[in-house]
């Protein structure tokens, strides 16, 4: 089974965001922060990271800089989820090492559209 | 985010209405199509105008809402291993068999123009494959003067388009993403009615048909891919949807996507 683990701030989000994973046959592990994750990370890589940007602590720029340095933190792939709709923003997480970008509010079919295009859907 | 007592509605609404199946989960399907109606009747939100539904103001609202419900769902790049085959494998060994020539594509049925535009960011990634023409036709005006626009929503930019491809050809402009000029002024577009007579269409090298069909009965369908097969040049391909049948005036041209040749009739092989 792929794992997933959600990054946000938000319990509610993290909550939506795993039913959605959960459904698309994803193990799904929740960290509230970039440190949170780090840490998560450092333990174990999984297959997928949905990352919200704005974050205390660490936020998601920072942590994406921070796993792409780490030993095999180039293999998950870390999609970007924030409310930063702005193409120059996007530019901005693309370029720092995130392979996706979803704008908030998002659904289902659009969560399962990026991981398909990334090859994590079998 | 609509909520979901009211996507239920909507849902319920369409079922009763035209036996439409609309899923209740598709939030982001939902908002987009009923968003512009609900602003052209002057709602201040597409709740508000759901509400309205609710309370059944004004019956011409409720099929005004499926009929909007009913369009077919487009987005960028659907299939996206069809796209790739098309730009890495199909349209280079056209291209060169045409030599100084130049290709012409035309995607037949394009809704809203997302799959021809999503082809034209790829040719427009790739140059050096000679001169490319593109062409796209649709039954309905008001699609192509959205497909023309090259504006789509927030949630429209989302299906289907990687984030690459978005911040390489996209300019946000207001609450909409505005497709490059460059990009779309690769396309030509014209109303075509596919159940005419497409004789008069011109000819051309690739045809993507690849989700009117689905949507016509048989007879219809049948008429449609005869007149596809007279629009077709000679040694042209066609693309059609996954789950087409190309009918017997098609062979298929690879075994592992929905490419299909025209068969050669008995006159012509015989000469």
């Amino acid at each position: 089974m792929k794992t997933c683990l959600v990054v946000d701030d938000s319990r509610v989000i993290r909550k939506v965001s795993r039913r959605i994973l959960e459904d698309l046959g994803f193990e799904v592990a929740e960290a509230s922060d970039g440190v949170e994750a780090m840490a998560w990370c450092t333990a174990v890589m999984p297959d997928a990271i949905l990352l919200d940007w704005r974050m205390p602590a660490m936020d998601g720029l920072e942590f994406v800089k921070k796993l792409r340095a780490a030993p095999g933190g180039e293999a998950p792939k870390v999609v970007f989820c924030s409310v930063e709709n702005e193409i120059e923003a996007i530019r901005e997480a693309l370029d720092a090492g995130a392979d996706e970008y979803i704008m908030k509010p998002f659904d289902g079919g659009i969560v399962a559209g990026k991981l398909d295009y990334l090859g994590l859907l079998a | 985010m609509i909520p979901i007592a009211d996507r239920d509605f909507v849902s319920a609404l369409c079922l009763a209405r035209a036996g439409l199946k609309v899923d209740p989960e598709k939030a982001y399907l939902i908002e987009s199509r009923l968003s512009p109606l609900a602003r052209r009747e002057c709602f201040s939100s597409t709740e508000a105008f759901i509400d309205a539904l609710r309370h059944e103001v004004d019956d011409r609202l409720a099929w005004a809402a499926v009929e909007a419900m009913a369009l077919p769902e487009s987005e960028f790049f659907r299939d996206h291993r069809v796209f790739s085959q098309l730009a890495e494998e199909v349209i280079p060994v056209l291209a060169r068999s045409r030599g100084l020539e130049p290709l012409r594509i035309w995607s037949a049925g394009c809704g809203t123009g997302q799959e021809i535009y999503s082809l034209a960011m790829l040719l427009a990634d790739a140059p050096g494959l000679g001169k490319i023409e593109l062409f796209a036709s649709d039954l309905s005006e008001r699609s192509l003067e959205k497909a023309q626009s090259g504006r789509y929503s927030q949630f429209e930019v989302q299906r289907g388009l990687p984030a690459r491809m978005l911040v390489r050809h996209f300019e946000k402009d207001g609450e909409s993403f505005a497709l490059s000029p460059r990009v779309r002024q690769m396309v030509r577009w014209r109303r075509v009615n596919l159940m005419d007579d497409l004789s008069r269409v011109g000819q051309y090298d690739l045809i993507l048909c690849r989700s009117a069909l689905s949507q016509l009965a048989p007879e219809a369908g049948a008429r449609v891919l005869g007149g596809l097969h007279a629009a077709l040049a000679p040694d042209g391909l066609l693309v059609l949807g996954q789950n087409d049948s190309a009918g017997k005036a098609f062979v298929r041209a690879a075994p592992d996507m929905s490419l299909y040749a025209a068969t050669r009739d008995a006159a012509r092989s015989v000469a």
